[in-house]
């Protein structure tokens, strides 16, 4: 099950490029051009060079669960997880569509997303 | 040149309080400072330096430096969660060291209880503008299930058990007995806290800290000022801090920033770790102590669970005890935030004040560490290590 709501991610002049990526079901990653290095959270200042030319590149959408922890004391439970992407960063999300007893660290997971509004579709991830 | 001896805790306070709808968030800033002071020998009159973080209402330090009536040379309102007042110690040792304050003092209060706050189980958003909030808060982090997250892969890497952590809780409830103002006052066991309900998996309540009112208060000094007041001397001997973070995404929870906030502590302070006869290790959860104690380097990383087994965190008992006012899980975690207390329990430790049921013999060296934010994204950590006059 999800959460029984979301709280809806602010959206700014930095990270809209993302969002709107995520509403047309595009889950982008961002990568530093001069290392080649992938990057999260999203951001524009390469913490690598200084440089303001951090690229929003599609990624594939798959990876692996790193840790999870299912909250038993809210109104409905969920699995908030840190994924590893293929690309390399581990990202927070939630495990959706599965039965929580059989979530495992090391399982392969690929995104899905889930509308929140007209603006705004958040990446989820659930069993590849 | 050495920091080691050039600054000293003179008074310290605890608020007795663990529910107050009576009192003001303002007013038990107050209390508190003007209790340390008291405990010092001192008074409002005397304080040239003043420190606290988020948890002081008003912009920064203004209004409750306007509040006590501070003539101010120096302030310093670093704000990094529960381990904002080590941080603290550890500015104003360096600020007594450099002559620019004579005597600094530190404030910590909250009412989250009386606020009826779901500290540990709702979402928090601390400010919009922060550049991870978009990609964490609609997943639902909240205090627990951050640290149950570091706990899942700690388990997963190491093989730590529940067991294990419980024994963290067993010892804070067997130290809380003899503290008359401890939120839980009931010695638990192992059993008692895998077989109460889960939180959010692997946490169990009994893993978590207690949600007080309350806070705590320090005034430190310059070594000529210390020699002068009725108060043992507690020499500040070192100190380290630092922001762990989730490093571009480059992520690994087995750890906190307890590995880079410690080594410098034990350099200056010129202390090893056979020579730490009491610690204060910051517990949030039964994680957090774990994580930290393999992180300050008196046990390797991944025997964590090992170490804490079997009563070794027990005074009297084990080899490292700690957190003998009860800690965070069962005497005091005000404002949410258990910096403060963790210092205050070490001063306590070094001066032999301690319950003494509790009070581990010729405590002349104490350690004391802060954790703020969350070992499962973001945390400020900082590590003080204090010590008698002649230590």
């Amino acid at each position: 099950m999800p959460q029984e709501s979301y709280i809806h991610p602010p959206i700014n002049p930095e990270t809209k490029e993302f969002w709107d990526a995520a509403k047309q079901g595009k889950f982008l990653v961002p990568r530093c051009p001069d290392t080649g290095k992938y990057l999260w959270f999203p951001r524009r200042v390469s913490p690598f060079t200084g440089k303001t030319n951090v690229e929003y590149v599609e990624g594939k959408g798959t990876g692996t669960i790193y840790t999870f922890s299912v909250m038993r004391r809210s109104k409905q439970p969920y699995c908030i997880a840190y994924v590893t992407l293929d690309e390399g960063p581990t990202i927070m999300t939630n495990i959706v569509n599965v039965d929580y007893d059989t979530v495992e660290i090391g399982m392969k997971v690929k995104v899905t997303f889930k509308d929140l509004n007209d603006e705004a579709a958040l990446p989820l991830f659930e069993p590849a | 040149m050495s920091i080691r001896g050039k600054a000293c805790i003179a008074g310290i306070y605890e608020h007795p309080t663990r529910k107050a709808p009576d009192k003001s968030l303002a007013q038990l800033h107050a209390e508190v400072a003007a209790g340390a002071l008291a405990d010092a020998g001192l008074s409002f009159s005397d304080v040239d330096g003043f420190y606290c973080a988020g948890d002081a209402p008003g912009l920064g330090g203004m209004s409750m430096a306007e509040y006590m009536g501070l003539n101010l040379r120096h302030i310093d309102t670093t704000e990094t969660g529960g381990s904002s007042y080590v941080i603290h110690v550890n500015h104003a040792a360096q600020m007594i060291a450099a002559g620019k304050i004579d005597v600094a003092l530190i404030t910590l209060a909250g009412r989250p209880r009386s606020e009826g706050m779901a500290t540990g189980t709702a979402p928090r958003i601390y400010d919009q503008n922060a550049p991870d909030v978009g990609f964490e808060a609609p997943y639902g982090p909240t205090v627990v299930n951050m640290y149950a997250m570091a706990a899942m892969r700690h388990m997963h890497e190491f093989g730590t058990t529940s067991e294990q952590l419980a024994w963290i809780k067993v010892a804070a409830s067997t130290h809380a007995q003899y503290n008359e103002h401890a939120m839980l006052r009931d010695v638990v066991t192992v059993e008692d806290v895998v077989n109460s309900p889960m939180i959010s998996d692997p946490l169990h309540r009994l893993d978590c800290c207690v949600i007080s009112d309350g806070g705590g208060a320090i005034v430190m000094v310059k070594p000529e000022i210390a020699k002068s007041l009725k108060r043992p001397v507690v020499k500040y001997l070192g100190g380290g801090e630092t922001i762990k973070h989730l490093n571009s995404g480059n992520v690994d929870l087995t750890y906190t920033g307890a590995r880079h906030s410690g080594p410098p502590a034990f350099e200056e302070s010129g202390v090893k770790h056979g020579d730490i006869k009491y610690a204060s290790i910051y517990d949030s959860f039964t994680i957090t102590v774990l994580e930290t104690i393999e992180d300050l380097g008196f046990c390797e990383k991944g025997q964590g669970g090992k170490f804490v087994s079997d009563g070794n965190l027990i005074s009297g008992v084990g080899k490292l005890p700690f957190n003998t006012d009860g800690g965070g899980l069962c005497n005091n975690h005000p404002a949410n935030r258990g910096g403060m207390t963790k210092v205050l329990e070490a001063v306590r430790q070094v001066r032999g004040e301690a319950h003494p049921k509790v009070q581990v013999p010729n405590c002349d060296i104490a350690l004391a560490h802060g954790t703020g934010g969350s070992i499962g994204t973001r945390m400020g950590s900082a590590t003080i290590i204090i010590g008698q006059e002649d230590a």
